[in-house]
């Protein structure tokens, strides 16, 4: 035990006597979360936009009051003709123009309908479809003001509403993201170049013919990272809960508990990669190309996975993180336990064993 | 006890697939003795140690490595022998100190033994501007002798040595090859691997190995002798060219 520690000892040293991997410990993490919470979202806000006003009446006056009262847009510019909309656009910065047809109150009154065309820059097409829908939004409100004592009969009501997320903050979407992310990534990518760096250095062979077992220098080599990675969890945690409003339903211990499990899959996955890699950039490469990308792409972080071709769904079920994402979502956003979890936890589980199963077997190999 | 063994091998044999690298060696070192283990690269020299000391399993053949069997012993082998690779291996993020600290605790030593060790060993090196320098920034030289002394630690029995003095200039190789002597005298067997002919010169006896098998075993003066030449350069080219 002894030996055990002074090894451990050993790996901190390491750890912190290297700014690079100090960095990507801690830097990284709440660089990501602040990165992805606060400039990297889906909501808009004080968009610019330029109004094109042909008729100048009552109505559009108030139309576009309450636009301009609205955090979503900023009126930056008021144009008077066709032409300018162009320019407008070209200048980059207004991202939206709303063109009031000639003689918007008389057309309302007289023909039961205007028109108010909604340019939208779609060289963000994501962007422009948001701004489209807020406008959208804004506009039937105002028209729902206007029909207040007007009954229509036989109009379909739809009333929306969002669970779980009701203001639709993108920042719920992300934390599990960027947790599955960070975790995964100071797991498995740094252990498996801690570990490489010894078998390039050459400490490891010495290692290896020390009393101390194979099995030994693997654990005291995972052991810290299993600590920092649980340190990240809870910085990630905290500044989601502190910063970005971030719920936590279920409960913490369960958080605590599938986090740890996840942590265990992906060190398993780090040792995996350390044995098939020589140097310590290969294995960077391969825990880069062979865990991150698949993360990002195929968890269902981003791009949902429903959507997505059959193969990729079928790929996407061997991604831990798909399942570890979905226990995040669940615990934190809608409050179920165990109960509802166990499967997702089950799969979680089965994945560490099979991985520290083959690293712990292929580690064995090498050795011969 | 003058003549005891401490390494004994008979048919030592190990194949990766059809390949052989190294084919049914015996020789055997008595305790004390500086022995070198030469051959050209490729030879089969590290897959030989490597099954000497313990990390990698024989094909076939026997070999005993201060009392125990290479085979089913390879765990107590470990606690008698030390190695040092040719690479010097120790941590260049540590200091002098935290390295030998490191190795010691990782041989078991205690507390009070590693503190002993560190201060006999700043006596002996004279270390004492260095013992708090980061390895890393350490010349060569000064690496090869600390990871040597760390080797020592744990006062093996046999300590297997890997192309010691590779990349370094002559004087430190001479003044490696004193610490060598010095410890064989305190009865420790030394086997060493080289590619410089002249360190052969200083070896009790040596083993020439050529494509997986020993060709030549002796004192340096008898293979001279049998090869009808005056330096170990010349026996060693002979053999080489076949």
């Amino acid at each position: 035990m002894k030996r055990f520690l002074g090894f451990i000892k050993k790996e901190f040293y390491h750890i912190f006597r290297d700014k690079r991997s100090l960095f990507i410990l801690f830097g990284m993490p709440i660089a990501q979360i602040l990165l992805f919470g606060f400039a990297i979202t889906n909501e808009i806000n004080n968009v610019d936009i330029a109004i094109l006003d042909h008729a100048k009446d009552a109505r559009t006056i108030e139309i576009i009051n309450k636009i301009s009262a609205s955090k979503y847009f900023s009126i930056q510019a008021y144009i008077e003709s066709e032409a300018d909309i162009e320019k407008a656009f070209q200048q980059g910065k207004i991202k939206a123009v709303l063109n009031f047809e000639k003689d918007f109150s008389q057309q309302l009154i007289k023909a039961q309908s205007a028109t108010i065309q909604v340019l939208t820059d779609a060289t963000d097409p994501n962007m422009a479809n948001t701004i489209s829908n807020y406008v959208n939004s804004i506009l039937n409100n105002y028209q729902q003001e206007l029909n207040k004592d007007v009954k229509i009969a036989g109009q379909v009501m739809l009333q929306q509403r969002m669970v779980y997320n009701p203001e639709l903050k993108g920042v719920f979407m992300f934390v599990p993201g960027v947790m599955t992310i960070v975790l995964m990534l100071v797991s498995a990518m740094m252990t498996s170049i801690s570990i490489t760096r010894e078998k390039e250095l050459g400490t490891m062979e010495i290692l290896l013919v020390s009393p101390l077992k194979p099995l030994q220098v693997i654990i005291g080599k995972v052991v810290p990272y299993i600590f920092l990675s649980i340190i990240n969890a809870v910085v990630i945690i905290v500044l989601s809960i502190f910063i970005f409003k971030m719920p936590v339903q279920g409960s913490l211990f369960l958080l605590g508990l599938e986090s740890v499990l996840f942590i265990i899959t992906s060190l398993a996955l780090g040792i995996l990669i350390s044995t098939i890699s020589a140097t310590q950039q290969t294995a960077m490469m391969v825990s880069l190309m062979g865990l991150m990308l698949p993360t990002i792409l195929l968890s269902g972080f981003i791009f949902p996975i429903a959507s997505m071709p059959l193969p990729l769904q079928v790929i996407s079920h061997i991604i831990p993180a798909k399942w570890f994402i979905i226990l995040l979502k669940g615990i934190m956003l809608k409050g179920v336990g165990i109960t509802f979890l166990w499967k997702e936890t089950l799969i979680l589980f089965g994945m560490a064993l099979f991985f520290i199963g083959v690293s712990v077997r292929k580690y064995k190999i090498r050795l011969e | 006890m003058e003549d005891q063994s401490v390494i004994e091998v008979e048919g030592l044999t190990k194949s990766f697939g059809d390949f052989t690298a190294v084919n049914a060696i015996s020789f055997g070192v008595k305790k004390g003795e500086i022995f070198g283990f030469l051959g050209a690269n490729g030879a089969g020299k590290t897959t030989a140690i490597k099954m000497l000391i313990g990390i990698s399993v024989p094909s076939a053949g026997k070999a005993t490595v201060a009392g125990f069997d290479v085979s089913t012993q390879a765990e107590s082998i470990k606690k008698n022998i030390g190695y040092m690779s040719q690479r010097f291996a120790l941590y260049d993020d540590l200091t002098v100190k935290e390295n030998i600290t490191f190795f010691g605790g990782i041989y078991g030593l205690s507390r009070t033994r590693i503190k002993e060790k560190t201060a006999q060993l700043v006596e002996e090196l004279n270390l004492h501007d260095v013992v708090n320098e980061l390895v890393g920034a350490l010349p060569l030289g000064w690496k090869q002798k600390i990871s040597f002394s760390v080797a020592l630690l744990h006062d093996p029995k046999i300590v297997f040595l890997d192309e010691p003095t590779g990349g370094v200039d002559p004087i430190t190789r001479r003044q490696f090859w004193e610490m060598i002597y010095k410890t064989a005298n305190n009865g420790t067997t030394l086997f060493v691997t080289t590619h410089y002919m002249d360190e052969a010169e200083y070896c009790d006896r040596v083993s020439i190995m050529v494509n997986g098998r020993i060709e030549a075993l002796g004192t340096p003066k008898s293979l001279k002798a049998q090869f009808d030449t005056d330096s170990m350069n010349d026996v060693f080219l002979k053999l080489a060219r076949g």
